[in-house]
C-alpha cells in the first residue's frame, strides 16, 4: 500500500530527468531572477505569466541585489518562494502600508508590492488609498481576476455583475453586493498616483504590453515623483469552473468590457524627460 | 558636565528619548491621551533626523512598523487602548516574524471607547499576548516621567538583543503629567540585523520576513524557537523594585502610577505601625513570579493594587501558589485612588 503510494505522489520522469540539451540551442528560459521553486499556481493562471514579466524586468533592469517585494494574502502570498529577491509577506491588505514603511526607511531601494483584488480592493482599501494619496514612491502590481482564488472562489469587490462566486451563488447581485471596483479609475484620481495602467496577460502580445508597463512602474521610482499602479486583468481557471482556453475568452467577452484595457495615468512629459537624463547619467 | 534637566510630560519625555536613543522612524496615529508623542515628534524630527508619518490609522502606523523594522530601522509606534487594540493583528505578525521595535500604549478607561482618564485595564492585553497566536512581548511598566524616558533605551535595548517587540506600558496619568526628567544617556549604538530586507547585495543569503509557516512540523519549530526565547528573557530580563520589604508582613504589589500611590500608602501604614511593604514589578512579561514567591514564604498577606478590576492579582496569585492570601484593590473607570482610601482597604483586607 505505501509504496503504491510513493508512486502516486511521485513526478513523472520527464519533469524531474536532467534534460540532455547535447546539440541544442537554448532559446526559452526562466530568468535568473526566479528560483527553482516549482510554483503552486493551477494550470492557466494568470500569476505565473506576472510573476515571470515580473522577474524578467528585474532582470533586465538589473535591480535585482537593490528591490524588495512585498507580498499579500491571497493566491500569490508565497510569491517570495518564487522571485530571488528580498520580500516581506504582509498581513491581508497592509502591502502598502508595510511598503511604504520600507520605503522610508530604504528611499534609495526599489520597493513594490504584488497584490489581488480581495487585498488590495477589500480588506486594503484604505491603506491603498493613502499610501497612493501620499504619493509613496513606490510601483504596486494589482492582480484583479475577479475572485478570492486562495480561499477557493468567493465574491471579491471586483466580481462582475451576475457572475457566479461560492459566496454569490446566485450571481452578483448590484442591489445588494455593490458594483464592481475600477480601482485604476478610483485611485487615478488622487494626485499621488504618478503612473496608472491596466493591462493583462493573456496573449503573447498583452503579455508584452503588460511587461512594459512594470517595467516602467518600476523606472518611475528613480523620479520619485508618485506611485505607479499596473493593474492586470487576469483569471482563475480553477474558480471560475473553466478551461483555460475558456477563461481567455471570458476575458475578452465580459472582463474587458467592464475593465478596459491601457493607460488611466500617465505621466507628463517633462518628467519623462528628467527620467531619460537620470538614465543617461546612470549608463555613464 | 552639566545636566539636561527639563520638566516635561510623560509623554514628551517619552519622544524626546526616542530621538536621543536614535530611532530611524515613527508612525503614529492620534488618540487622547498620547497625541503629545506625535506632535512632539513631527515637530522635532524633520529638524534632527529620523522619519515621522501620520498614519490613516493604527492599523495602518503598525505594519509601517512591520515594514521599516523587517528592513533593518529601528522604529516605533504609539497609541492609546483603543488604538492599540487596532494594533493587535500587527503586533502578532512582528512578533512571528521576530521583528525589533518598541510599541508604547497610554493606557486609557475601557471596554469600548470607555474614557480618556487613565486605566490599567490592559494589563491582560499587554501581558497575555493579545493578538492571535502563540506570543508574548516584553512588557515594561514605567511609573514616573523619568522612567517613561528611560525605558526607551532599555526597550530598543532588549527588542535588539532579542529580536522581539517591547511593548512600554504607560498610563494616562504617566503620560500626561509633568515632572523632572533627567537626559543622560549615551545614543544606542547600531546593532547588526543581517536578517534585514535591505536588498539580495553582494551574493548574501536573500532575506525573507514572514509570518507564514504553512506546513505544521515549520510551524511547531517557529513556535519551539519563540518559547525559547521568551524563556531566556524570562531568566534574564526580570525587573522589579522593592520598597521595606525586609520585615514586611503585608505586602502590596502594584506597578506603575498604582505603585506610585502604594508607596505613600506603605509610608502611611508604617506610620501607624503596619508592617507594610511594596513590591513593583517593573517589567510585566517577565513577571517577577520566584520574587513573589519567596516574599510569601515570609509575610502573612499580599494585596494588589491596580486601575482595573484585577489582573495582575492573577500573576500574583501564580507566585504565591496558595501559600498565603491574595486580595485585590482596586478602582475604575479612570478614577485615581488616594493613597489613604488604598489605606483603608489594605487594613480592611489585612483584618479579613
Amino acid at each position: 500500500m505505501s509504496e503504491e503510494k510513493e508512486k502516486i505522489v511521485e513526478a513523472p520522469e520527464c519533469l524531474t530527468a536532467e534534460p540532455d540539451l547535447e546539440g541544442y540551442e537554448l532559446v526559452y528560459d526562466k530568468p535568473d531572477t526566479f528560483t527553482d521553486v516549482r510554483m503552486h499556481y493551477c494550470p492557466g493562471c494568470g500569476h505565473s505569466t506576472a510573476h515571470k514579466i515580473l522577474g524578467e524586468v528585474i532582470q533586465e533592469l538589473g535591480i535585482q541585489d537593490n528591490i524588495i517585494g512585498v507580498a499579500p494574502v491571497g493566491c500569490s502570498v508565497f510569491a517570495y518562494d518564487y522571485l530571488d529577491i528580498d520580500w516581506q509577506e504582509a498581513a491581508h491588505g497592509r502591502a502598502t502600508a508595510v511598503a511604504t514603511g520600507i520605503k522610508r526607511v530604504r528611499p534609495e531601494s526599489y520597493v513594490f508590492t504584488y497584490q489581488g483584488d480581495g487585498d488590495l480592493a477589500a480588506i486594503g482599501t484604505a491603506e491603498t488609498i493613502h499610501c497612493i494619496n501620499r504619493g509613496e514612491n513606490i510601483t504596486i502590481i494589482f492582480i484583479n481576476n475577479g475572485v478570492y482564488g486562495m480561499t477557493s472562489g468567493q465574491m471579491a469587490p471586483t466580481t462582475l455583475e451576475g457572475m457566479k462566486t461560492t459566496t454569490s451563488p446566485y450571481g452578483r447581485e448590484i442591489k445588494t453586493m455593490g458594483s464592481p471596483i475600477k480601482v485604476s479609475e478610483l485611485i487615478a484620481n488622487l494626485p499621488g498616483a504618478f503612473y496608472v495602467t491596466r493591462q493583462a496577460v493573456h496573449t503573447a502580445n498583452h503579455v508584452r504590453k503588460a511587461k512594459k508597463a512594470i517595467m516602467n512602474g518600476l523606472r518611475y521610482q528613480k523620479l520619485g515623483l508618485g506611485t505607479s499602479f499596473i493593474e492586470i486583468v487576469s483569471n482563475c481557471p480553477s474558480n471560475w469552473k473553466m478551461t483555460p482556453v475558456q477563461t481567455i475568452d471570458f476575458i475578452n467577452n465580459e472582463m474587458l468590457k467592464y475593465y478596459p484595457l491601457g493607460d488611466v495615468k500617465l505621466p507628463s512629459k517633462e518628467a519623462l524627460d528628467a527620467l531619460a537624463e537620470i538614465e543617461k547619467g546612470e549608463k555613464k | 558636565m552639566e545636566q539636561d534637566i527639563r520638566l516635561m510630560k510623560g509623554n514628551e519625555a517619552m519622544a524626546e528619548a526616542a530621538i536621543q536613543a536614535g530611532v530611524d522612524a515613527y508612525f503614529g496615529y492620534p488618540i487622547t491621551p498620547q497625541s503629545e508623542v506625535p506632535e512632539y515628534l513631527s515637530r522635532e524630527m524633520p529638524n534632527r533626523g529620523g522619519i515621522f508619518l501620520q498614519a490613516e490609522s493604527e492599523v495602518a502606523s503598525i505594519n509601517m512598523v512591520y515594514g521599516a523594522a523587517g528592513a533593518g530601522a529601528r522604529v516605533m509606534t504609539s497609541s492609546s487602548s483603543p488604538g492599540f487594540s487596532l494594533m493587535q493583528e500587527g503586533i502578532s505578525y512582528i512578533a512571528c516574524a521576530q521583528l525589533p521595535c518598541l510599541l508604547v500604549n497610554v493606557n486609557r478607561g475601557g471596554p469600548g471607547l470607555g474614557t480618556i482618564q487613565p486605566s490599567q485595564g490592559d494589563y491582560f492585553q499587554a501581558t497575555k499576548g493579545g493578538g492571535h497566536g502563540d506570543y508574548k512581548l516584553v512588557v515594561l511598566a514605567p511609573s514616573s516621567v523619568q522612567e517613561m524616558a528611560d525605558f526607551v533605551f532599555l526597550g530598543f535595548e532588549i527588542a535588539e538583543k532579542y529580536r522581539t517587540p517591547v511593548l512600554m506600558l504607560s498610563d494616562g496619568a504617566i503620560g500626561q503629567m509633568m515632572e523632572k526628567v533627567v537626559f543622560n544617556h549615551k545614543p544606542l549604538p547600531k546593532t547588526e540585523k543581517p536578517w534585514a530586507t535591505t536588498g539580495k547585495k553582494n551574493g548574501k543569503e536573500r532575506s525573507i520576513i514572514t509570518s507564514l509557516f504553512i506546513q505544521p512540523e515549520k510551524m511547531e519549530k517557529v513556535n519551539l524557537e519563540l518559547n525559547k526565547k521568551y524563556a531566556e528573557i524570562a531568566r534574564n530580563e526580570v525587573r522589579f523594585e522593592e520598597v521595606q520589604t525586609d520585615d514586611a508582613e503585608y505586602i502590596i504589589v502594584a506597578y506603575g502610577l498604582s505603585a506610585r500611590i502604594s508607596h505613600k500608602t506603605v509610608d502611611l501604614a508604617r506610620a501607624k505601625g503596619i508592617k507594610a511593604g511594596l513590591i513593583r514589578p517593573i517589567t510585566l512579561f517577565p513577571f517577577p513570579y520566584e520574587r513573589i514567591s519567596e516574599l510569601a514564604n515570609k509575610t502573612k498577606k499580599m494585596m494588589t493594587v491596580e486601575l482595573n478590576s484585577g489582573q495582575m492579582i492573577e500573576d500574583v496569585k501564580l507566585g504565591v501558589n496558595g501559600k498565603i492570601p491574595v486580595g485585590h484593590f482596586g478602582r475604575l473607570g479612570g478614577i485615581i485612588p488616594s493613597p489613604e482610601e488604598v489605606l483603608e482597604n489594605f487594613e480592611k483586607f489585612i483584618k479579613e
